[in-house]
């Protein structure tokens, strides 16, 4: 082939990858500048601290960011001793590359694939149907307690989610602590549960948080999953109790968006909506990274 | 010595909660199976719907031509999925058009081409975009893309394939990034040392060489984005239109089988047919993704071995 056409599409390749990379910059950037300009302005104390009024055409979100805060509280009760300890399982209790291993993690990744409307038929058909109306059953004689969309219910529909997020996270800062900590450990007269306990776990803290924080972020801002097992559009009172339904940042963002009378009235306390979701998922997310590159940067002068 | 008991305790729960995954994943099949089980076996449902009819054109009323046509609601309810089937495939072959070529052609510029304060930049905004809340971006779609995209190609409805699609699409462009710019990564640096020694300019290295041998991670990636444009349903719920039309344009409405879900179950009768349906419909989606991420993962598993060989 002779240069000069070579230089032209060695060019026109770099071009066009380069363009492609600054696209993806661009777009995002496209979408955040919309929501913050078109946000920001609507953002008061008052906005974050009251409840709606007027149909959702006038005051703020305050019961949505409660429920959202009350969900993933929740959730993360649930989620983190049970993603955590999988880690373990794999990493430290696991015989290395058994059959047993290969499928929980292949059911790990599975269960990350699995659609987020999927869960929330789930959430209705296991935990209220089944669990819900199975309790009122047996301990209420059938009295309508727990067999309904309540908090709780979306709460563990969305551990379940979250748990590939948790596991991945804490399996990967297991991963790299050497094995002589764990041969030190034993050596030192130390069962295999003191050795976790006081020789891995405190290693891992840092991976098990990023974790943490990335399913709070996923588990923020999913709202297919809750759609049917809790989330309501308007509450008069605060969730308390495990049975009440509740309020979301992200099922309000669907609502206002779709089913709201007047669009045009409601626009700028819905971008407003977004914003905060956006802020809250956003901070998370930063958070994590900034955690995980501290661990990592650890663990590299360490070894 | 002996273990006390709170250790035994504590370690019968590792070892519980080790095999939740698998349970979990059996349990989701077999309740959603359960509520769509009525589909097939009960006579009172299977008067009211059959799968025959959620498969091949029905006639409404006696003498009137076939169609597939889904009104779960109306005076004689019609179940066919397939204008749902076909409004799930047209939104996902849109996404992936758009979403695919972007994400591999940028995963290559950051692999091979791009200085490295570009590649440590590039990956926090791909994570920010993989952040974005699929609510967020249906609601984006909705209030902002659809307008612009109904003015530029002069659409008849607001709400269409199109931009239901492109939306879609940013919701893909991270994980086929993600997967792609792995693979790419992988392919050892002695590849690319090798080829450039024999005189190669680096787009030919990058295209001849490192391009083929990161070809089954790459079709992975295109394999799990397929697996998440399938599922998604907020995006598709906000800015379908959600009309069950059965044509294949895409400047048309469509619905979505996962967005039918979303939008029906809050209201049905439970126990109706139609009820059912929306169960059956999960299970569908459920093993077809399955599926999907099945397979994914293991192109990914077996390109990691083959690259772990070479070494």
């Amino acid at each position: 082939m002779n240069r000069k056409l070579i230089n032209f599409i060695s060019a026109f390749f770099y071009t066009l990858t380069g363009l492609a990379c600054a696209s993806l910059v661009i777009i995002v950037a496209i979408i955040l500048g919309n929501i913050v300009v078109n946000g920001i302005s609507h953002v008061t104390w008052e906005f974050l601290s009251t409840a709606p009024k007027a149909g959702m055409a006038e005051g703020g979100i305050f019961p949505a960011i409660f429920g959202t805060a009350f969900l993933v509280l929740l959730m993360t009760i649930a989620v983190v001793p049970l993603g955590v300890s999988t880690a373990i399982y794999l990493q430290i209790y696991a015989p290395a590359k058994s059959r047993w291993v290969h499928a929980v993690r292949m059911a790990i990744q599975n269960l990350a694939g699995v659609p987020s409307i999927v869960f929330g038929l789930f959430g209705l058909g296991f935990f209220i149907e089944f669990m819900g109306k199975g309790i009122d059953k047996i301990f209420l004689g059938g009295e309508l307690y727990m067999g309904q969309p309540a908090i709780i219910w979306a709460s563990l529909t969305l551990a379940l989610l979250t748990l590939p997020t948790v596991v991945v996270s804490t399996e990967e800062a297991l991963r790299v602590i050497p094995k002589a900590h764990r041969e030190v450990a034993f050596s030192l007269g130390a069962t295999r549960w003191q050795m976790v306990r006081y020789v891995i776990l405190p290693q891992a803290v840092g991976g098990i948080l990023t974790g943490t924080i990335l399913a709070v972020s996923r588990g923020a801002g999913e709202v297919a999953p809750i759609l049917f097992t809790g989330a309501a559009y308007y509450l008069p009172y605060l969730p308390t109790r495990l049975n009440h339904q509740f309020m979301e940042l992200g099922y309000h963002v669907y609502v206002m968006a779709t089913q709201s009378p007047d669009v045009d009235a409601t626009l700028p306390i819905l971008y407003a909506t977004v914003l905060v979701l956006l802020t809250l998922t956003f901070t998370l997310n930063f958070t994590a990274i900034i955690i995980r590159s501290k661990v990592r940067r650890k663990l590299k002068i360490g070894k | 010595m002996k273990k006390p008991l709170s250790e035994k305790i504590i370690e019968g729960f590792i070892h519980i909660s080790a095999a939740m995954a698998i349970v979990s994943l059996v349990l989701i099949f077999v309740f959603i199976g359960k509520e769509a089980l009525p589909m097939l076996t009960s006579h009172e449902v299977r008067e009211e719907v059959t799968v025959t009819q959620m498969v091949l054109p029905q006639s409404p009323e006696p003498g009137e031509p076939k169609e597939f046509s889904w009104q779960p609601v109306s005076r004689v309810p019609k179940y066919s999925l397939m204008p749902l089937f076909v409004g799930t495939v047209k939104v996902t072959v849109v996404a992936l058009l758009f979403a695919i070529p972007l994400s591999i052609m940028a995963a290559l510029f950051t692999s091979e081409f791009a200085p490295s304060w570009v590649r440590e930049s590039i990956k926090p905004v791909i994570e920010l975009l993989a952040g974005i809340p699929s609510v967020v971006l249906g609601f984006f779609a909705l209030i902002v893309m659809a307008t612009y995209i109904q003015n530029w190609f002069n659409m008849d409805f607001r709400l269409n394939t199109l931009t239901a699609g492109i939306a879609l699409g940013l919701a893909v462009i991270p994980i086929v990034y993600t997967v792609s710019e792995d693979a790419l990564s992988a392919v050892p640096q002695s590849y690319r040392e090798g080829a450039l020694a024999l005189g190669a300019t680096p787009w030919q290295t990058a295209w001849r060489v490192v391009l083929p041998s990161a070809a089954p991670g790459i079709f992975a990636a295109c394999v799990l984005g397929f697996g998440r444009a399938i599922g998604e349903t907020m995006i598709v719920l906000m800015a379908s239109g959600n009309a069950p039309v059965m044509d294949l344009s895409i400047g048309y409405p469509f619905r979505s089988l996962s967005a039918t879900i979303a939008a029906e179950l809050g209201e049905v009768v439970r126990g109706s047919g139609h009820y059912h349906v929306l169960f059956f419909i999960g299970v569908l989606l459920f093993i077809f993704t399955f599926l999907i991420n099945f397979s994914g993962q293991l192109f990914v598993d077996r390109l990691k071995e083959k690259m772990a060989g070479t070494k």
